[in-house]
């Protein structure tokens, strides 16, 4: 395996560490959207994703499920990404 | 690397997960000057706890009549009176206290308008000994398990409990006389492996849903601490009693609220047949849990499921008029949208019945010691171990939980095994010599899955996802001897080929996949002491319900079933009737 591939993978165990949370709807939103479509992101959109992973449950819990609105424009266009992303 | 070159630290307390009672038992300690170590896979605001959004119950008075005793009653009796009544009036009493408590730490409870705290009806709950429904159910907001657990941690901030954030605790560690001593954890970030050596060690690592395939449970929640009791030698209590909900969404889990059939929602099959007609003639779509649970099962065991493989049935909300749904059921409606793409104001959801709480588990006093069989005597204190909340069976909860019970369990018991905890201390004040067989053998389980001479061993993903269908299908809702028989077949022949499995990833850094190795092993010990002791209860009690054997069966089973990794034997021991200052409740039909 080379370096590259080496730390690619790695990144990716990480994020999906991450992605594991207190609560089954946060695990399979956030899990199956970097198993499906992470890669698909532009830089900026990945860093966005980084930062939402560093908000509370609760709050993640609340956007995903719709009864909450970022006001940040990248996170709400990420949010609906991943709710789209979980229903199909 | 040898076992004499891998770091080590000490602490007077160690504590395995970071949910409620982790956080609450390590404050407790950090605050009567302890070191505490607390060891979470995940960062500690990410535990299960944050799921807990009913509330916390106690007997407040502060919307209808109420005190300790009668919520006393309504545990003994949801317990099926398989509770210990004991601990079930420790708790009970301790609750208010416990509120009052979380309130001084920060929780943010709902408000009545004079100013107290708000408390909401639930399930089971009666005023004076079985009569009106009563209000005990503190909550803040739908949020309760957020706040409980927010706070607590940045308390354990302010009292500098030192955590060890996404390490994973491999086995528990003890010395030549079986005194546990602490824990063998590892880095998930960097693999770095650590011996902690502690004089007290409490395992608060929560429930095992991810036992079954369909389950309200996170992922992290894979019964750790019980698998660690296992394989130290204690046994787990009362394993065969899970609680399951009727109605979770179909593959996914997560919970649609019995409010929806309460707004007139109802279930069909295949053939759009009302089913529950046939099953519950009059209550139908509103019988109790297990009986909706087991007609579900029954429709798809017969063939008469819902989708292209048949295995769940829908449940109607679409005649409902759309203000119903958008008022009343919001939440429901904002989650189906959100997991399977469909309004149920158009489309029926799929469901299934859903796994949700873990009620047996590691055996402990009301002091949170773990306790075992001696010879004659039933429950012989291990040195230096805890248990506390779902991992735990003190036991409160018995055959079923109520709801409302569960966060009050973590917080009253968690504080109650730090004050034993402390008090252990003040009279053990130096660390004893760990044995050096039980760090060998610790290392020798995480460094089993660095052997790449079987690289053409079973994957773990598969195994797992296996063992969650044989348990859903033969220790689920449908309970027979022929079922359960066959369930402990389907799970040894599992444990067998997970002997044989391996993953190909051999990375120190951030190796998830040699973490879910891990966890499925505990998760094979938990599923193997499910099913072995379901299948040995002849009768019904409270969540453990069988077909074949429908009746309660006092005078054979008031007892609670201790299950053994050695040998996978069963034990039983005596409920404890006799609770700390008041009469026992005798056993009554659970009638509501």
């Amino acid at each position: 395996m080379n370096i590259e591939k080496k730390m690619s993978s790695r990144v990716t165990s990480e994020l999906r560490w991450r992605c594991r949370r207190g609560m089954l709807e946060l695990d399979i939103l956030l899990n199956g959207f970097v198993e499906k479509k992470y890669t698909q992101l532009s830089a900026d959109q990945k860093n966005t994703f980084n930062e939402v992973l560093d908000y509370p449950d609760q709050l993640l819990f609340d956007l995903f499920l719709g009864h909450m609105e970022s006001s940040d424009n990248n996170v709400s266009e990420l949010v609906q990404t991943i709710r789209q992303s979980a229903s199909v | 690397m040898n076992i004499e070159d891998i770091p080590r630290r000490r602490f007077d307390a160690l504590i395995i997960g970071a949910g409620g009672g982790g956080l609450r038992a390590a404050l407790q300690l950090a605050e009567a000057d302890a070191s505490v170590a607390v060891v979470s896979k995940v960062f500690p605001t990410r535990s299960h706890t944050v799921a807990a959004q009913g509330g916390m119950n106690a007997a407040l008075a502060n919307v209808l009549p109420d005190n300790w005793h009668w919520h006393m009653f309504d545990t003994v009796k949801g317990s099926d009176y398989l509770g210990d009544q004991d601990a079930i009036e420790y708790m009970c009493r301790a609750a208010p206290k416990a509120v009052y408590e979380m309130e001084h730490f920060g929780v943010p409870f709902s408000r009545l308008d004079n100013g107290k705290i708000y408390q909401r009806p639930f399930g089971g709950q009666s005023q004076n000994f079985g009569g009106e429904q009563a209000a005990r159910t503190c909550a803040a907001a739908d949020r309760t398990g957020h706040a409980i657990l927010h706070s607590l941690y940045q308390q354990n901030i302010r009292a500098k409990t030192h955590f060890f954030d996404e390490y994973f605790a491999v086995d528990l560690l003890k010395d030549e006389q079986g005194n546990v001593l602490g824990a063998y954890v590892f880095d998930i970030h960097s693999g770095e492996e650590i011996i902690i050596e502690a004089k007290t060690t409490l395992i608060a690592t929560g429930g095992a849903g991810q036992l079954f395939r369909t389950t309200t449970n996170a992922l992290i929640n894979t019964g750790d601490g019980m698998g660690m009791a296992l394989r130290a030698g204690v046994p787990l209590q009362d394993m065969e009693f899970f609680q399951f909900h009727p109605t979770g969404i179909a593959g996914r889990g997560m919970l649609i609220t019995e409010g929806a059939r309460g707004e007139g929602g109802y279930l069909v099959n295949a053939q759009g047949e009302r089913f529950m007609e046939r099953y519950a003639p009059t209550a139908k779509d509103l019988a109790s849990r297990d009986v909706v649970s087991r007609s579900i099962y029954t429709e798809v065991k017969e063939g008469r499921g819902c989708g292209p493989d048949k295995d769940h049935v829908m449940l109607k909300l679409d005649h409902l008029p759309e203000d119903v749904l958008q008022s009343r059921l919001p939440g429901i409606r904002q989650t189906c949208i959100t997991f399977l793409g469909i309004d149920p104001a158009d489309k029926p959801i799929p469901v299934y019945p859903t796994a949700h709480y873990t009620m047996g588990g590691i055996p402990t006093n009301r002091q949170g010691q773990v306790v075992v069989p001696v010879k004659d005597t039933p429950e012989e204190p291990v040195t230096g171990l805890y248990a506390a909340g779902e991992c735990a069976c003190v036991s409160v909860h018995g055959a079923n939980r109520l709801g409302g019970n569960s966060l009050l369990d973590i917080l009253v018991f968690g504080r109650s095994a730090a004050n034993h905890i402390i008090q252990y201390l003040k009279e053990n004040r130096f660390h004893k010599a760990l044995d050096e067989n039980t760090i060998q053998k610790a290392y020798d389980r995480l460094h089993r899955w660095d052997d790449t001479s079987n690289s053409n061993g079973e994957s773990v993903d598969d195994i797992r996802r296996d063992l969650q269908k044989v348990m859903e299908d033969n220790c689920g809702v449908f309970r027979t001897q022929d079922v359960l028989d066959n369930g402990m077949e389907e799970v040894s022949k599992l444990a067998q080929r997970l002997k044989n499995a391996s993953i190909t990833d051999q990375s120190e850094l951030f190796n998830t996949a040699r973490i879910e190795a891990l966890e499925l092993e505990n998760l094979m010990d938990v599923a193997l002491a499910t099913v072995y002791s379901a299948a040995a209860r002849t009768e019904s009690r409270g969540a453990h319900s069988r077909i074949d054997y429908a009746e309660r069966d006092d005078k054979s089973w008031m007892k609670h079933t201790l299950y053994s990794s050695e040998d996978r034997k069963l034990d039983y021991k005596p409920v404890r009737t006799k609770p700390m200052s008041v009469v026992s409740f005798p056993p009554k039909p659970r009638v509501y």
